[in-house]
């Protein structure tokens, strides 16, 4: 998961991989292909829900439904599941606000589960995600959606849909912003100078 | 070599600087340019020259407590705090309430010879407020004891109380109070006030000490005794004593008993105060550290001021350290199982000249008279406290007036080391000490 | 964070953030079969217990449970503390041996403070689960999320808090909290039950406890231990109960919306009614419960994050 600290003012390089535009396109796309892959307007199609993993994969997984109700008439429940407690990480890093963990309306048990996330990176989110989604449930299938895969892989994890595939260095940081959390829609490549003003190789 | 010769001192502070001859214990010479060949000569140009401190609250530790503090130790703490004479509080294991120990005490005081120690006499049996100690007996030891106390405990009963004073008479003694009215003080850990209160500490309200100074003045007063308050902590204290001296100065000590020679001029009524609260407030006590746990409590920053102009003025007579030595387990421990007390002679005159010199309260006779001449008085030691003029013993202390140090327990010649002035740098700073006309300190080291 | 010993002076802020968690650990455990959360894996969590408390030692223990923390007690007795052992050697004792948090509650107001300063090199985190007459964080801490729970904020609100004020570690913790959360705090006790020196708290100080309940949005009932009653500062259980015990009648005057607390154990038909203690109104057992949530919440803003060193 890449930065939680959007608005962050350490100096760095930034470059826009995604417009506004490119995003809303994007989630279209995710759209389509979600439909496509699950069936879901098909008769005998599972039962398909969103969950989004806070902070950005919440709202993006709002998003998602609603361009997926849109296309195929079919309403997606959405829910969001907080990964927190469940990290293998927080001893690396300062303390982590909790964030809420809401299930849609009839639980997960036997639905197709999409999870729903901004960026992809280590796979490690992904992993505390399918242990937090363990204690709610049984889902019939888990599916993964990113609008980024910035490669990194740590874990044997891969996304079923993928917004956009972005090849970054380790050092580099891909910043989502969602106008529901953040001033605008868009999608950063941010590159962290270092102390003398000059770009890091 | 039994001549020391003093350059340039200024006595008192005052005037232009002089020399000092000493010989065989006494101030031989004052004037200028003076010259011995056979003298120690000691190069003192503009230090100031006061008659040795006389320290009426000091506890020694010695005998039961010789891991914190021994006579030998405790008397080299008093030396190098300028200090030439101590009284060793009574309250040792066994305690110092019949003459075996007084003269143990007094003797091992010889014996070291850094300064005088003058073993004071537990009032009552075992401390225990119940009977009387054989003070008269304790009197008349080779110790000569002329000053008793219970401190660490009052002594609560007002009838024992005044039958102490009353029986005190006869041995031209003063009995030292420790005022605090224990059924006030039961659990107390820290003054009465907001400060106690946000911290959870039981309060020690002013008024368990101001209760007992006030009815041991009553008594002292009724019986034509004489009475030390001990370590003075509360402006309402101040007040109390204010009253009484109005009353109480003119009594005249008596003394019936053959062999005790009465001293004219003692007072009826005297008090003393530590330097601790002169400076120290229970502002400190939000860390919980016990190095601030004294008895009686650090006070609020309105009592430390009233005790300051108190002394200044001379409602309270004089500066005592109650030097109380403790182990590191007794002090690095939660504040409720601590036990009470902090280090004092080697800070005393420094933490006097923060609190009252340099506020202009007290020039350098009065630091003379709270540090030396008033509490020698009071205790009726007529060798200590006197003028430096010649013929008078040569028991002096000079003190660098723009020196400077910083406080660190470690180095202090305590065996134990808790100050509450760790790290904290003070003005001022002990040269030498002479004890009738022997060096017993020297720039910060004792001279055995 | 990396101690609880005090509300005092505590940034209002983080005592949010602590509320939210445990309002998110609340959620997140509701109507679970399986009430474990790998969070605190591999950590181990020790209380030291010198003063009876079943209810309090239970509940961290349960929070640090429920968070997979390994969970270890130590009780005064039966243990080197029995011996004579200073609380400094155990403290010290049990860091080296691997504790990453120690829950204290002492009989010495301060205790939790000098062990944070003696445990300062081991990197051990200490909670302060009660000392003496000064603190108890947590039970603060629980009575907010209470009072947010049944009021919806504690800023703008009322509470009155009632009974013996001069020993309470309770008292002064929902004090300092709740007046940084915005509340407006009554104290009423009888004089005797009131520190000297309440003057320069941030409260009201009342005697009249019918005079302040009907603008009262919470009633704090603050237990009178059997030791003060022969104490002398008052004149008698029954004397006490008239004056400041809480009744139906006296739940009458308070606002429909107002509030029950009591930080247990109760005396009932003395500090309370039964009939108010099983009222709608209590929050009692909301209390205990929610208790759990926030201990889990300071367990997780205490030993959840990096190590302060790598900071």
């Amino acid at each position: 998961m890449a930065s939680r600290k959007r608005g962050a003012a350490d100096p760095a390089e930034e470059r826009e991989l995604l417009s506004a535009g490119d995003v809303a396109r994007t989630v279209a796309r995710m759209a389509h292909q979600v439909i496509e892959k699950t069936a879901l307007d098909a008769p005998s199609a599972p039962a398909v829900v969103l969950m989004g993993i806070p902070s950005r994969g919440a709202p993006l997984a709002r998003r998602l439904a609603a361009r997926i109700a849109e296309f195929s008439g079919v309403e997606v429940p959405t829910g969001t599941l907080d990964v927190t407690l469940y990290r293998d990480d927080l001893r690396r890093r300062p303390t982590r606000p909790l964030e809420a963990t809401t299930l849609p309306e009839g639980g997960v048990d036997d639905k197709l589960v999409v999870l729903v996330d901004d960026v992809l990176f280590s796979g490690r989110t992904i992993r505390a995600a399918l242990d937090a989604l363990r204690e709610h449930g049984r889902p019939r299938a888990v599916q993964l959606a990113v609008l980024v895969d910035r490669g990194h892989r740590e874990l044997p994890i891969r996304a079923d849909y993928v917004g956009k595939n972005v090849p970054t260095s380790r050092g580099e940081d891909v910043a989502v912003l969602l106008s529901e959390l953040d001033d605008r829609d868009a999608v950063l490549l941010r590159r962290p100078l270092d102390p003398t003003g000059e770009v890091t190789p | 070599m039994n001549k020391t010769l003093l350059r340039g001192v200024r006595l008192y502070g005052e005037g232009d600087p002089v020399d000092l001859l000493i010989s065989d214990g006494v101030i031989a010479e004052i004037g200028t340019d003076l010259a011995d060949a056979d003298a120690e000569v000691v190069d003192a140009a503009g230090q100031v020259a006061l008659p040795g401190f006389v320290d009426l609250h000091t506890h020694l530790r010695e005998p039961g407590r010789e891991d914190t503090e021994t006579i030998a130790t405790g008397s080299a703490a008093a030396a190098l705090g300028g200090y030439t004479a101590v009284f060793a509080m009574a309250n040792t294991d066994p305690v110092a309430d019949n003459a075996v120990v007084i003269e143990h005490v007094w003797r091992r005081g010889r014996e070291v010879g850094l300064v005088d120690v003058h073993p004071i006499g537990a009032v009552t049996v075992g401390l225990g407020g119940e009977k009387l100690a054989e003070l008269g007996t304790m009197a008349r030891s080779a110790a000569g004891v002329r000053v008793f106390s219970d401190d660490g405990h009052c002594v609560a009963d007002p009838l024992i109380m005044r039958r102490a004073l009353e029986y005190s008479k006869a041995l031209d003694a003063v009995i030292a109070q420790h005022a605090e009215e224990p059924r006030l003080t039961v659990g107390a850990q820290a003054h009465e006030g907001e400060q106690a209160s946000r911290l959870g500490l039981a309060g020690w309200p002013a008024a368990a000490e101001e209760s007992i100074v006030a009815r041991d003045c009553l008594l002292a007063l009724h019986v034509g005794a004489r009475l030390h308050v001990c370590h003075v902590s509360t402006a309402g204290t101040v007040e109390v004593l204010r009253w009484a001296k109005t009353r109480g100065d003119a009594i005249a000590p008596q003394a019936t008993r053959a062999g005790i020679v009465p001293q004219a001029g003692r007072p009826g009524i005297s008090a003393e105060v530590t330097p601790h609260h002169l400076l120290l407030t229970d502002e400190r006590l939000a860390s919980y550290d016990p190095v601030n746990k004294v008895n009686p409590p650090l006070r609020t920053e309105a009592d430390a001021k009233a005790l300051r102009e108190a002394l200044a003025e001379g409602v309270i007579d004089c500066v005592a350290t109650d030097h109380a030595p403790h182990a590191v387990q007794d002090k690095d421990c939660e504040w409720a199982a601590a036990r009470p007390g902090m280090l004092g002679l080697q800070t005393a005159l420094s933490v006097v000249i923060e609190t009252m010199v340099r506020p202009g309260l007290l020039d350098w006779r009065g630091v003379a008279r709270v540090m030396s001449e008033r509490p020698a008085e009071i205790a009726g030691l007529s060798d200590h406290g006197r003028p430096l003029e010649v013929g008078e013993p040569a028991t002096l202390v000079l003190i660098d007036p723009d020196a400077s140090w910083t406080v660190r327990g470690a180095a202090l010649a305590s065996v134990a080391g808790n100050t509450p002035y760790e790290g904290m740098t003070l003005p001022g700073r002990v040269m030498t000490t002479v004890l009738r006309g022997r060096i017993t300190a020297h720039d910060g080291r004792i001279r055995a | 964070m990396r101690h609880l010993l005090s509300t005092e002076g505590i940034d209002p802020a983080t005592a949010l953030e602590v509320l939210d968690t445990a309002d998110n650990l609340k959620r997140a455990l509701l109507g679970r079969e399986v009430r474990k959360l790998p969070t605190l894996r591999g950590r181990t969590v020790v209380t030291m217990f010198y003063e009876n408390s079943t209810r309090t030692r239970v509940s961290f223990e349960i929070a640090g449970k429920w968070m997979s923390a390994d969970v270890i007690n130590v009780s005064a007795s039966g243990s080197s503390v029995s011996k004579g052992e200073s609380l400094r050697d155990t403290a010290l004792t049990l860091a080296a041996a691997g504790a990453d948090c120690v829950i204290v509650r002492h009989p010495a107001s301060g205790a939790a403070h000098r062990l944070a300063g003696w445990l300062e090199e081991a990197g051990t985190s200490v909670v302060n689960a009660g000392d003496g007459m000064h603190e108890h964080p947590t039970q603060a801490l629980l009575d907010a999320d209470t009072l947010r729970d049944r009021l919806g904020s504690v800023n703008g609100r009322r509470i009155v808090i009632v009974g013996d004020v001069l020993h309470s570690r309770v008292a002064r913790s929902n004090v300092h909290l709740l007046t940084a959360l915005g509340a407006d705090v009554v104290l009423v006790a009888p004089p005797t039950l009131l520190p000297k020196g309440v003057e320069g708290w941030p409260v009201t100080v009342s005697h009249e406890l019918d005079a302040e309940l009907p603008t009262a949005d919470a009633v704090m009932l603050l237990r009178v231990q059997a030791e003060r009653m022969h104490g002398g500062f008052f004149p008698s259980a029954r004397e006490y109960s008239i004056a400041y015990g809480l009744n139906e009648a006296r739940l009458r005057l308070t606002p429909d919306h107002a509030v029950v607390l009591h930080p247990g154990p109760m005396l009932r038909g003395m500090e309370i009614a039964s009939a108010v203690a099983d009222s709608p109104r209590a929050a009692i057992t909301d209390q205990v419960r929610n208790g759990v949530h926030v201990r889990m919440a300071v367990l997780y803003h205490l030993l959840a994050h990096e190590e302060e060193a790598n900071a």
